[in-house]
């Protein structure tokens, strides 16, 4: 039995105050110190405003005035000369309570918000990655009743601990939710007061006509349904798991086999939709029939990178004996695959929209390829390329170095993706890599290493009642 | 196929993958060399009781896929860019490179066949089998529901017949090389 020992334990609390401190601190001086927050094109950045119904042709030019965010802009889209208007940009909430009037201060409101969005955006990325963690492996688990597979059966102890690790980003997800019903910040662009009214100075025809799906009530209803739904389907795997211990193995796994059957269909429904949900509608305007299953496989590739650690590291640390290479070889197999799958996804995402050119739909990658180029296509090469070239022979799954090295590119492109999803929609070309974006991962890397290894030490890693155990220890390919 | 030494050959034929299996990890612990088996369909871990060397086919598939992606690449570049510029959804076609994502899935096809299609053509010429080969299967209970092996025969016979019939050959026949 895995003992999770007080240094580890230590390192994950302190990972977890750190990250949070860094965040308040990031926090505290987002907005005075957007300047040298890492994006180096202040002087002549090209805004595309994908969602907010502003003059897409206007050029925002941000001028550097000391430690106050001053946007100044110019307009060109009549011909005459530009019009200079400033706002000061602080870095709270009260931004909103500036009153639009016109074009200009509706611009400079806007630079606002997106400066103040970032801290929030940053932990709802992080959030977002580390919930893919879990519930990615949450399906997983469901998956392995469900198929009825009998090569994992070593392995759903693992699998049951990283379901848990799905609490704490889904609070954090849905308190980021209702605090923009709140309008503590911007984020979510539908939320902004008088969207579906008509007449109202913040209408938007095309945000009403969704009003249907996106209204507060039914967005919260939804978000209290996935949480109650998902949290309730890893508690009962993981019960009837720890109840087959000391009892009918095979009346257990039936009756989780139920469970996963069920869980299954509500995930292919919720999957889709709470990425509707918590991303797509950050950017309202936009939409991809393809963005649930699109999201789904992110979160199941970089799932499967952090159990692969997981196995691996309890490995070194002398458990899991009845796990070997071949079992290693199928979790490398199930990475390359969904790796694959991604990349899949996301070109078809891509080539339509691109080439449909439809000009709601492809602003959304013009933003992309403008403003966020770098992570872009960091991206893209980290998610599909080396982890391909890397686990793309039989041997090299097999080798705990190659397969370790995947995951970390699967890992660190996930988030990446994750970042790219959420960033442009909210904070514009006003993003970075700074003290709000590290602490948030800091913090949710330590709750997830502290809930996993918590969870795994609580019970056997052996299923040992489990009735396809002995095909799992003599699995061989 | 393709014996190399001059000794004679063996045949037993059997009735069970699994006693297959045992007999050949056993004659080969035994210092005999098990040069062919044939079966109807594929022993999972015979392969390696056998000691073959693991196939060269999916190294050659790698390089079969990357001239499949350089010729797709050539093709569009010449046929869109060069010859007759392309158009695409008004996208900027001055260089292949901008054009290139309306191309992947041209490319992605011509790297599946020719992966695909030169794996199969390598694989027939490996194993020499073409229009009008002749078969090669020494017994054609073979592909129904027996397995035969073919074993060197070194030492005396009489010891290697017995130990065949103790790992439980059907039938026993000696071949001259």
């Amino acid at each position: 039995m895995f003992e999770f020992k007080t240094k580890t334990k230590q390192l994950a609390i302190a990972l977890t105050v750190v990250g949070a401190i860094l965040w308040v601190v990031g926090f505290a001086l987002n907005g005075s110190s957007s300047h040298d927050a890492g994006h180096g094109h202040d002087a002549h950045a090209t805004e595309v405003h994908a969602d907010a119904g502003h003059d897409t042709h206007a050029e925002e030019a941000h001028a550097d005035h000391g430690h106050d965010a001053h946007a100044e802009e110019a307009h060109d889209d009549h011909g005459h000369e530009a019009h200079a208007e400033e706002a000061h940009a602080d870095h709270g909430h009260d931004a909103h309570a500036e009153e639009a009037h016109g074009d200009h201060d509706a611009h400079a409101e806007h630079a606002a918000h997106q400066i103040a969005n970032r801290p929030w955006s940053a932990l709802y990325v992080a959030a977002f990655f580390f919930l893919g963690l879990g519930l990615g492996q949450l399906f997983f688990l469901g998956i392995q009743y469900v198929a009825q597979a009998g090569w994992s059966a070593g392995l759903l102890r693992l699998m049951e601990a990283q379901s848990f690790a799905i609490v704490v980003p889904l609070i954090v997800i849905a308190l980021i939710t209702f605090l923009g019903f709140g309008h503590v910040h911007h984020m979510f662009h539908w939320m902004v007061e008088g969207i579906n009214v008509p007449g109202h100075e913040n209408y938007d025809a095309i945000i009403a006509g969704k009003r249907g799906f996106l209204n507060p009530l039914f967005f919260t209803i939804r978000i209290l349904i996935y949480i109650g739904g998902w949290i309730w389907a890893a508690k009962v795997l993981r019960k009837n798991s720890l109840l087959s211990d000391t009892g009918d193995g095979v009346a257990m796994w039936k009756k989780n086999r139920g469970v996963a059957a069920a869980f299954t269909v509500f995930y292919a429904v919720t999957s889709s939709t709470s990425a509707w949900d918590l991303v797509m509608s950050i950017d309202t305007h936009w939409f991809s029939t393809l963005f649930g299953w699109y999201t789904f496989a992110g979160m199941f590739v970089s799932s499967f990178a952090a159990l692969i650690l997981l196995t691996l590291y309890l490995k070194g640390q002398g458990h899991l004996e009845w796990v070997n290479e071949n079992h290693l070889h199928d979790l490398g197999k199930f990475m390359f695959a969904f790796s694959v799958f991604w990349t899949y996804l996301w070109f078809s995402q891509f080539v339509l929209i691109w080439y449909a050119n439809i000009p709601e739909e492809v602003t959304y990658y013009m933003q992309r390829f403008e403003q966020y180029k770098v992570p872009f296509f960091t991206m893209l090469v980290l998610n599909f390329i080396l982890p391909v070239l890397a686990v793309l022979s039989r041997p090299a799954k097999r080798v705990p170095g190659t397969v370790v090295m995947a995951a970390v590119f699967v890992l660190v492109g996930h988030y990446m993706d994750h970042y790219v999803m959420i960033m442009p929609g909210t904070v514009g070309d006003h993003y970075g890599f700074g003290l709000v974006e590290l602490g948030p991962i800091l913090f949710f890397a330590g709750l997830y290493i502290y809930v996993v290894l918590s969870s795994v030490a609580k019970a056997p890693l052996l299923h040992k009642n489990h009735p396809m155990l002995t095909e799992s220890k003599n699995f061989h390919q | 196929m393709g014996h190399t030494k001059h000794n004679p050959i063996v045949r037993a034929l059997f009735n069970d993958d699994d006693v297959v299996l045992g007999a050949v990890k056993d004659l080969r612990s035994n210092g005999y060399h098990v040069s062919e088996v044939y079966s109807p369909f594929p022993i999972h871990g015979l392969d390696e009781a056998m000691g073959l060397k693991r196939t060269r086919l999916s190294t050659a598939a790698f390089f079969y896929g990357l001239t499949g992606l350089f010729f797709a690449s050539w093709l569009t570049y010449y046929t869109m860019t060069l010859d007759w510029p392309q158009n695409i959804g008004g996208k900027p076609n001055a260089y292949w490179f901008l054009n290139m994502p309306s191309f992947i899935p041209v490319m992605f096809e011509l790297t599946v066949f020719f992966a695909a299609h030169l794996m199969c053509w390598s694989y027939f010429a490996v194993n020499k089998l073409y229009p009008g080969a002749k078969a090669q299967n020494p017994d054609p209970r073979t592909t129904d529901d027996h397995f035969l092996m073919e074993v060197e025969l070194e030492g005396e016979e009489a010891d290697l017949t017995k130990k065949l019939q103790e790992l439980g050959a059907l039938e026993i026949s000696k071949v001259e090389a």
